[in-house]
């Protein structure tokens, strides 16, 4: 780096020098427009969910009411919100448990590339790329009573209609069903581009020496593709936490309240009800579980790649 | 040996056709759904349709509501598209390019932004955006949504420029070019494959975003194509045909932008996911 601070020039000449090659100018010029936009539409906000948080406020006029914690009080004692952290945790475990394990079941199976791998690919992924909003609307038609897909399997197998989205019971899963269609194939593809990256000869080697093709996975290439399996587990928890998109189309938080996840509680507490300083205390908890989430993986993550 | 192969390798062509089917079914029943009758849905809502009724997805091509929700969309995904490469390339570059005092704390300061979600700051968004008085206009989501992206798009850009080969800039700077021209006349034109992938990550993270334009947007003059979906799946409560031929109409756009800019999505996405 020849243009980078020279010591042997005094401050002055230094000084000068940056003036004349245009460094000031283009550090006046280049970085103030991402930082006041970041600054303005991302810290402050964050910073003023802290601070409404402490106030019962309608978002009309100045925050006067002062409640202290009465707010996250409310929240923590709302049954709904008890619901609401239950489901994101029921996300998040079927995301470990069957969304995570069956994209590297299908991650191992099709990470060659032959133009049908190539083919199954494609298909797997597509749901992803959808809008969650479509991806919810075309499930809520699947499982409608009267019209959808379900209705139609059930009428052919004799049973009556069932009301899957309206059922206390099944509405939530069916939500995780939904789920896992829509994200398996982003896990998915994040696996396969880590085992396209596993030396071949290191997979030769151990076929030479007698492994079978479960030992080949389970000592050469899940060792090899760790770092990958830890970041798909924490955009599964991170996006456990934000699901929101899906669940308007489909149930819309009920029935009775029984699918919220913590957005649509607060978009349902918060804002349609321009409870402003409540909702800002929703968001400040989801603000705490998307950092301790983020701080636990790097912590882990960064001992693994040490190790 | 060859024929315990064989078997293996139909198992495994089986199993990737059920998941496939299991994955296609619902997309299937919706495109086709849209071509049927509402009474024949009701019997029917798997297989083709008996008559191919084409009626249904005409209405909504001639819907001038349907174009000017797609032409939100667009606008406002472009709009945050432009300004995020612009200001993010702005700023990376000069976290690559120069050193100075405070570079590194105010770039941390801008990586802060990659650990939390939307939602954690929408009421106060929403209050922000109004009292600007930017409620139901554009810019009330292209500004928030630039302002998200920009962590991972510098974080990006930055590590990508600082690849760059330094001689180009040395022998550029003898000839006198300064910083902000060398920026506009090399950095730029050379970095066309990370300005794509986080191009078309912007795009689409845009393209179907809800939860700000639900907040921000209520008149339907300015509603993006989500919300003219829901508004209108409300309005056509019974009527799924309908809906369906809508969801189809809106999906098939995405489809074939996927299919062309594959290379850059999946870029973008990985590329985000191992270094976010």
């Amino acid at each position: 780096m020849t243009h980078a601070a020279d010591p042997r020039l005094s401050a002055r000449a230094r000084l000068r020098r940056a003036l004349s090659n245009g460094r000031v100018t283009a550090v006046l010029i280049l970085l103030p427009p991402a930082l006041i936009l970041f600054t303005l539409f991302v810290m402050l906000p964050l910073g003023e969910s802290a601070w409404f948080s402490f106030f019962n406020w309608n978002g009309y006029g100045a925050p006067e009411d002062f409640v202290g914690l009465d707010n996250y009080e409310r929240i923590l004692g709302h049954s709904v919100f008890h619901t609401a952290a239950g489901n994101t945790l029921k996300i998040v475990a079927i995301s470990l448990v069957v969304q995570m394990p069956l994209a590297l079941f299908l991650a191992l199976l099709i990470y060659r590339k032959t133009p049908t791998n190539a083919l199954f690919r494609l298909v797997f992924f597509l749901p992803y790329i959808l809008a969650e909003v479509a991806a919810g609307l075309i499930w809520s038609f699947v499982f409608d009573g009267n019209y959808g897909v379900t209705a139609s399997i059930a009428q052919g197998l004799g049973f009556e209609n069932v009301f899957i989205l309206s059922d206390p019971d099944w509405a939530f899963a069916a939500i995780m069903t939904v789920i896992v269609w829509k994200y398996f194939g982003f896990h998915m593809m994040i696996y396969i581009a880590a085992l396209q990256s596993v030396p071949e000869d290191q997979i030769e080697a151990a076929r030479i020496e007698g492994a079978r093709r479960t030992q080949v996975v389970r000592y050469v290439q899940i060792p090899h593709i760790r770092p990958a399996i830890a970041v798909s587990a924490f955009f599964a928890i991170i996006g456990a936490l934000q699901v929101f998109d899906v669940i308007i189309p489909l149930t819309n938080g009920g029935p009775s309240n029984q699918t919220h996840t913590i957005v649509t509680y607060l978009y349902t507490f918060g804002l349609t009800r321009l409870n402003i300083g409540f909702g800002s205390a929703v968001g400040v908890i989801l603000f705490v579980g998307a950092v301790t989430v983020a701080i636990f993986y790097q912590r882990i993550f960064m001992k693994r790649t040490e190790a | 040996m060859t024929r315990g192969h064989l078997a293996r390798n139909l198992l495994r062509l089986a199993f990737l056709c059920i998941v496939a089917s299991f994955v296609l079914a619902p997309m299937l029943a919706t495109v086709l759904g849209g071509f049927k009758t509402n009474a024949e849905i009701r019997t029917n809502a798997l297989g083709l349709p008996a008559i191919w009724n084409t009626q249904f997805y005409g209405s909504i091509l001639s819907d001038p509501a349907f174009w000017r929700y797609l032409g939100n969309s667009l606008v406002i995904s472009i709009g945050s598209v432009v300004l995020t490469l612009i200001t993010g390339a702005a700023a990376a570059y000069v976290f690559a390019q120069i050193r100075f005092f405070g570079s590194r704390m105010l770039f941390s300061y801008v990586l802060l932004g990659l650990m939390f979600p939307f939602a954690t700051a929408i009421l106060p968004l929403f209050i922000k955006v109004r009292d600007m008085g930017l409620l139901d206009t554009w810019w009330a989501v292209i500004l928030p949504q630039t302002a998200f992206s920009l962590s991972l798009a510098i974080l990006l850009f930055r590590t990508f420029f600082a690849q760059l080969p330094r001689e180009l800039f040395e022998a550029a700077y003898i000839d006198g070019c300064g910083y902000v021209r060398f920026f506009w006349r090399f950095t730029l034109p050379l970095s066309a494959p990370i300005l794509a992938t986080v191009g078309t990550f912007v795009f689409v993270q845009s393209w179907n975003n809800f939860l700000l334009p639900l907040v921000v947007l209520n008149s339907r003059e300015v509603f993006t194509w989500p919300l003219g979906m829901m508004q209108f799946r409300g309005e056509y409560v019974t009527q799924w045909n309908l809906t369906l031929a809508f969801v189809t109409l809106t999906i098939l756009p995405a489809i074939v932008f996927f299919l062309a800019a594959q290379k850059y999505i999946v870029a973008g996405l990985t590329g985000g996911a191992v270094k976010g």
